[in-house]
């Protein structure tokens, strides 16, 4: 059996199946995210050097991870949407841009409050850190850039230029805690080795990063049928929706 | 730009499709010409640069310690903003009347022509800081090795800045609000050179090599050269569309 895969790059052909896929998807991170709180904040022990709160990297670790990988999953459309020039893949790239945004505010933000209790601080300049304020700055460039342009497809392929420039910056945050020695600690789970944790800790953490992709894939399901039916809204096939019956023309 | 027009012209005429030496030099002779021909605006870029470093000892404290352990940054932090004053103009001109236009139409490589702009830009705005460095690095009560390793660092790191900034500037052509959107797109960009720069002078000042930062710096120097040209190129093509 050959699947065309092609078939789903026409933004006609994608919608019913983002808006049919974007609900399942909240319903899945709604879940996983009751179950993931429930054993980061209720099951889990009080950890024997960082007290409770070492419990906020329920959130900030699944937050930083989306924040680098929803910046390579836009990085991938961006390619697409320069070398096939299909119109899809940049819309998927534009609906993910907020998205990661919101992640990497939260990574910083409770990375903060994480640190008071932890380091004393609130901020420190670390390697780590820094480049993780410096993605944030980009996901509000690449935002930026498209709100400054009038021409969508226009807009597209510049968002896609910006996108790939700045993806040099995902690997120096990945690896930074390993090339420089800073303030940030290293990573505590790694692909090879046994991880450095206690297995009801690492549970509720994989829920947790479960929830936050179901999460990440819905907002961008979600974002880019309305991005659809705004773009195509004057295509016959989008006026013929049952949902655009009643709608302002 | 009658000078251009002829140019243009013999490119047309050229069997030698995707030419790029000639199209470099070329592009790299014709924006040093517009330079100096108004010479009195590199004049205030060079004035803005020198102002503002002057700013960071009358705002703060006159403390020669202190200055020391700041000036790198400073000098650094004030040679980004010069770039970045006199980007949008790289392209701007040259995208108003046409030119870019045709440049793009030209048979000669789009790339070489973008970069032989940029590496007039670096020359006319990043030369000079690099030659004033020192002379300022002065104010900030800098030693000898230091004011060396500052220009080094400064001769390898402006290129960069250049280079990046040629890309936003294309990105932002003919846009609402492209000087303050340039700004956000090139300066969060340029960071990584900011921080190796002034790293390179604070690894001499506490007695350490600084071969590590001059070598990242190199390093970020022969990426940008080999793939800046092209995303402004193409860049250049989108705002043109």
């Amino acid at each position: 059996m050959t699947v065309n895969f092609f078939r789903f790059a026409s933004p006609a052909s994608f919608y019913p199946l983002a808006r049919r896929a974007a609900p399942w998807c909240f319903g899945v991170a709604a879940v996983l995210l009751a179950a993931g709180l429930s054993v980061g904040l209720v099951v889990a022990p009080t950890d024997a050097t960082q007290g409770d709160a070492y419990r906020i990297i329920f959130l900030h670790v699944p937050a930083a991870w989306m924040s680098m990988f929803i910046y390579l999953v836009m990085a991938f459309w961006s390619v697409l949407a320069l070398g096939y020039n299909t119109r899809l893949s940049a819309m998927m790239a534009q609906a993910l841009a907020p998205t990661g945004a919101l992640m990497t505010f939260i990574a910083l933000v409770t990375g903060a409050f994480w640190g008071r209790p932890t380091w004393g601080t609130y901020w420190a300049w670390d390697a780590r850190m820094t480049s993780e304020l410096i993605l944030l700055f980009l996901y509000f460039g690449i935002i930026a850039l498209r709100n400054a342009i009038d021409d969508p497809r226009r807009a597209d392929k510049a968002c896609a230029v910006l996108t790939l420039v700045g993806a040099v910056n995902i690997p120096i945050i990945y690896f930074s805690v390993k090339w420089w020695n800073t303030l940030h600690q290293g990573s505590t789970i790694s692909m090879t080795a046994a991880p450095k944790m206690a297995q009801v800790m690492l549970i509720g953490l994989v829920l947790m990063v479960f929830a936050a992709w179901a999460y990440s894939i819905g907002t961008a399901l979600a974002r880019v049928t309305s991005i659809i039916v705004e773009r195509e809204r004057g295509a016959a096939w989008v006026a013929q929706l049952p949902e655009m019956h009643g709608a302002p023309a | 730009m009658s000078s251009v027009a002829p140019s243009i012209a013999f490119a047309a005429a050229q069997p030698a499709t995707g030419a790029v030496a000639p199209a470099f030099g070329w592009a790299i002779a014709r924006d040093l010409r517009l330079a100096f021909r108004s010479r009195a605006e590199l004049g205030v870029q060079l004035l803005f640069y020198v102002i503002v470093v002057t700013l960071f000892p009358l705002s703060t404290t006159p403390d020669p310690t202190l200055l020391r352990t700041m000036g790198p940054g400073v000098l650094w932090v004030a040679a980004l903003l010069a770039s970045l004053l006199s980007l949008p103009r790289l392209f701007a001109a040259d995208h108003a009347d046409g030119t870019l236009e045709q440049m793009a139409l030209s048979p000669w490589s789009l790339p070489a022509i973008v970069s032989g702009k940029m590496a007039a830009h670096w020359l006319t705005t990043g030369v000079p800081v690099v030659v004033l460095s020192p002379l300022i690095g002065v104010q900030y009560a800098l030693d000898g090795a230091s004011l060396a390793t500052l220009a080094l660092g400064l001769l390898l790191g402006t290129p960069i800045l250049s280079l990046l900034g040629g890309i936003g500037a294309a990105l932002t052509l003919g846009l609402r609000g492209g000087g303050s959107l340039l700004a956000l797109l090139v300066l969060p960009l340029c960071v990584p050179v900011l921080i190796f720069g002034a790293g390179a002078v604070d690894a001499v000042r506490s007695g350490l090599d600084a071969g590590a930062n001059f070598s990242l710096l190199a390093a970020g120097l022969l990426i940008a050269i080999v793939g800046a040209p092209f995303a402004a190129a193409a860049a250049v093509r989108i705002a043109l569309d």
